[in-house]
């Protein structure tokens, strides 16, 4: 199989144009005849069901929570990065696409990456035309931000709820469509196979989480913006509910799966506290513009942190990145602070923490405006640990946060299934081996708002689309296969509980696939992911019924799917000999010990094909090509 | 720690509900009130019954999904935390813990611990937007908002929309969740052409759905896990009665409500 990313030829700065002009357009009086189904209601899939609903696509738009307001773009604390050069410090569409392309360690498609720093703009006024609340200056101008791995000041922001204010704005807009009539919500249902028909992607099979009922929904294309994997983990910062099985399930109907081991680990988290621990709480990584990052040059210094003096104190990231410092891109900063505890440098009760400290910034810019900056996360903070970060240093260590990897794409969102086009974090697109703070809103929002409207319609124009019947084999098979599925999940009746296999599946993965990894230890782990699999199939325990409210077997349906891709995640990983981005080899790094690529053997999109259960998957790489952007070693130094 | 946990079990909204207490050991301060329900459920399931259903996602206190009464009040003790932050520190050694889902008549319970919300979003739908379609937005910096007002509105759309102000009001009110929209949108140029048209259709989607009315106990405004204040009820009083003086003739016609089982 060859991929074909259909990114225009000709110039970069002219080549999303280049594809508006080429798309074929539906006729307006042509778009209510079309149905679309667009699954997941974050930023992407609010976004895109809103945006289509006003152009006048039938809509169904489906999420697994109570409202579409629950989804989990609604956690982005940050902010999100534009090239609007409002603060005139150098910005430019360049230098957003030059940063993200090498952020993501020359993994990422050059034309995605620009198209995506060219519409960044738009997206701000968009937002702002919503009545999304973005901070002001005095003069009533809006206020930017520097943030993790950039030099200029290009993100923009809502105090400590960006994700939050930009999701309700995606909201707002999507209610404002359902009003309409354009678009039908369907919440509380999870979409568990995809139906493809003829080779196209022509509906899914979805499961009401209240009544347990099964239904088939047909459409002319289904767009899947269903955010990542990140749980595979079991603990990370992703909202309890975010799970594979949406993309896993299209990935088994034939679409490739693209780079699924770039991973993101976040660097300021609140530690550990206990085996009860149901996932890790992000602190914005903004915070590190003004915090300090240290540790005690003593192992083991077991003093309260204010009482260790100056001079005892290693800021390990200012001695080793003296220009960018505290602000490193994030696998630099977690990679970083891993290392200084696993030499037993770390700080707390279990050592795996390091300090954030603010004493410095409350002492130069008064307590006031640290307040203002960061007031809500200190609150959050000092809720969970019971301390105060206005008084003493607070502790933090990285957490999975975030997944590059998802279904492959081409420059039009579609994947290798015709029909089936993927939005925001689950696609591969964007991101190469390591996103960028505040990226993914922008992502989420350029994919939903301005991408998926213009590819969509294309795809539309220029395909034929008979009715499909739901008596049809290709349906009723999905439907089947979603209910033996579950009643096998409802009947081993086992030992053990879902999520008892569920912390077992994460502690192997971020022992071997997480922030460090070795070709022998992503072997062994691959050998452990397949006997925990199977002692789940034997031995795994769901109470209760198919036809209620059942979180347990909601659980353990994403908890199968979770198997699966941990093990393809660790296939991908040990294929990839070098370190780029959030993968990194241990086997390869540099002298000072930073990730080392192998540009000659790995410039390629690692993109994952199906072949039934047991066999192993067939690898087909996408080979990057890097025009403008010269591929070089990341130096933060 | 230990602690007695009793909990508000219902299987349906047809079948009758009741309390049952549940004996926890080796409660630790540090997990949340979540993470003693989720160390409780794995126990019920081993023994082979029924876990508890709560409603929950993000579970760091923005998503809204999760929220009930804790010892009587919405959320529990701690000012401005959502359940799913709220530590287990918070009580002490041998205490009984009472939990039962939020209650309203435009809040149907689902089962347990969880009740239908879709009310809220019927009424955001009712009006709670800026009519802009992608693409017709003007540069960002053209609309001026000053500081102040720009950190009013954001003061009011910081609402999670969880519903624990309806579930703190003795009569079920859902004001404070419709004058934070209300406020949030109507504070900002962007929001002024519609400002009227909005306060009307969202007060009639409100009232439609079975919320109570307000009668200014303020119980929403201590009980929000976002401290919105109780000035957004004013505002929307306001919006409403002016808009209800100079467009009387476009009063809208609500969605059918929850409530009547839609």
């Amino acid at each position: 199989m060859t991929l074909d990313a259909k990114i225009p030829s000709g110039p970069i700065e002219q080549a999303w144009a280049q594809a508006c002009f080429d798309m074929k357009l539906v006729n307006p009086a042509n778009k209510r005849k079309h149905s679309l189904i667009v699954v997941g209601s974050g930023l992407a899939g609010g976004a895109a069901a809103a945006s289509l609903g006003e152009l006048g696509y039938k809509v169904k738009c489906f999420c697994f929570q109570d409202s579409p307001r629950r989804a989990h773009s609604i956690a982005a604390q940050g902010g999100i990065n534009a090239a609007k050069n409002y603060p005139n410090d150098g910005e430019s569409v360049f230098r957003l696409f030059y940063d993200t392309v090498k952020g993501g360690d020359f993994r990422a498609r050059e034309a995605n990456v620009y198209r995506l720093a060219q519409i960044s703009g738009k997206i701000i006024d968009q937002c702002v035309a919503q009545g999304v609340p973005f901070a002001r200056e005095y003069g009533g101008s809006l206020t930017n931000r520097s943030f993790g791995g950039a030099q200029v000041s290009r993100t923009f922001y809502a105090r400590g709820q960006t994700g939050q204010q930009l999701l309700l704005g995606a909201y707002q807009a999507l209610e404002r469509q359902i009003h309409a009539g354009s678009v039908t919500m369907i919440p509380r249902t999870e979409m568990l196979d995809l139906i493809v028909v003829d080779g196209k992607a022509r509906g899914i099979v979805a499961r009401n989480v209240i009544s347990g009922k099964l239904s088939v929904h047909i459409a002319d294309a289904v767009i899947l913006a269903t955010g990542g994997y990140s749980n595979v983990y079991y603990l990370s910062t992703n909202a309890k509910g975010s799970n594979t099985t949406a993309i896993w399930r299209a990935y088994k109907r034939g679409a490739l799966f693209a780079n699924p081991c770039f991973t993101q680990i976040h660097p300021t988290c609140i530690p550990v506290s206990g085996d009860y621990q149901s996932k890790l709480t992000l602190m914005s990584e903004s915070l590190r513009n003004d915090g300090r990052i240290w540790v005690p040059k003593k192992k083991g210094d077991t003093r309260l942190p204010n009482e260790i003096p100056e001079e005892e104190r290693d800021y390990y990231l200012e001695r080793r990145y003296p220009s960018f410092g505290n602000l490193v891109p994030r696998d630099v900063a977690s990679r970083n602070a891993k290392a200084i505890c696993d030499e037993g440098g770390g700080v707390g009760k279990s050592g795996l923490g390091v300090y954030l400290d603010f004493s410095e910034a409350i002492g130069r810019l008064g307590e006031k405006t640290v307040r203002e900056r960061y007031g809500n996360l200190f609150e959050m903070y000092q809720r969970i640990t019971d301390e105060n970060p206005y008084k003493t240093a607070m502790r933090i260590y990285p957490a999975v946060h975030y997944t590059m990897g998802g279904l492959w794409v081409d420059y039009q969102l579609q994947s290798t299934i015709p029909g089936l086009f993927v939005l925001g974090e689950a696609n591969f697109s964007d991101h190469g081996a390591n996103r960028l703070g505040a990226s993914a809103l922008m992502q989420g929002l350029s994919d939903g708002y301005f991408i998926i409207p213009y590819t969509v319609g294309n795809y539309l124009a220029t395909n034929k689309f008979a009715k499909v019947d739901e008596s049809r084999a290709e349906v009723t098979e999905a439907v089947a296969s979603v209910q033996q599925k579950t009643d096998k999940l409802l009947s081993i009746k086992g030992k053990r509980t879902v999520d008892s296999f569920h912390r077992e599946l994460g502690k192997i993965t971020w022992d071997y696939c997480g922030m460090a990894r070795t070709a022998e230890g992503l072997e062994g782990a691959i050998g452990k992911i397949r006997a925990l699999r199977e002692e789940y199939w034997q031995n795994v325990t769901v109470p209760g019924s198919g036809d209620d409210l059942n979180e347990s077997l909601e659980k353990a349906g994403r908890v199968a799917d979770f198997f699966e891709l941990a093990e393809l995640m660790c296939i991908d990983a040990r294929d990839r000999n070098e370190s780029c981005g959030g993968h990194f080899r241990e086997e390869y790094q540099t002298p000072e010990g930073e990730a080392q690529r192998d540009d000659e053997h790995y410039s390629y999109v690692a993109a994952w094909g199906y072949r039934g259960d047991g066999a192993p998957p067939e690898l087909t790489k996408e080979p990057l090509e890097f025009n403008y952007v010269h591929p070089s070693q990341r130096s933060y130094k | 720690m230990k602690l007695t946990l009793k909990i508000w079990r219902q299987k349906n909204p047809n079948e009758k509900g009741a309390f049952v207490r549940y004996p926890v050991d080796d409660v630790d301060p540090e997990m949340s009130i979540l993470e003693c329900l989720d160390v409780l459920n794995e126990t019920l399931i081993l023994r082979g019954e029924v876990p508890v259903a709560f409603e929950h996602d993000c579970r760091e206190g923005i998503c809204g999904s999760c929220g009930f009464m804790i010892n009587g009040v919405a959320h529990g003790p701690e000012r401005a935390t959502t359940a799913c932050q709220l530590t287990m520190r918070h009580f002490k050694d041998g205490d009984e813990v009472v939990m039962e889902p939020w209650r309203a008549k435009a809040f149907p319970l689902v089962k347990d611990l969880v009740v239908n919300r879709r009310a809220f979003d019927h009424i955001i739908e009712a009006g709670g937007y800026v009519s802009v379609s992608t693409g017709q937005a003007p540069d960002g910096n053209t609309i001026l908002v000053g500081k102040e007002i720009a950190d009013q509105s954001m003061d009011a759309a910081a609402c999670i929309g969880c519903g624990a102000c309806v579930a703190a009001c003795p009569n079920a009110s859902a004001a404070l969740f419709t004058g934070a929209k209300i406020t949030h949108l109507g504070t900002l140029p962007q929001g002024e052409p519609e400002r009227e048209r909005r306060a009307l259709s969202m007060v009639a989607q409100m009232n439609a759905e079975t919320f109570g009315n307000c009668t200014n106990i303020g119980e929403c405004t201590g009980a929000c896990p976002k401290e919105i204040p109780l000035e957004v009820i004013a505002t929307m009083n306001r919006d409403y009665v002016c808009a209800s003086f100079s467009r009387r003739e476009d009063l809208p016609t609500p969605v059918l409500p929850v409530a009547t089982g839609a």
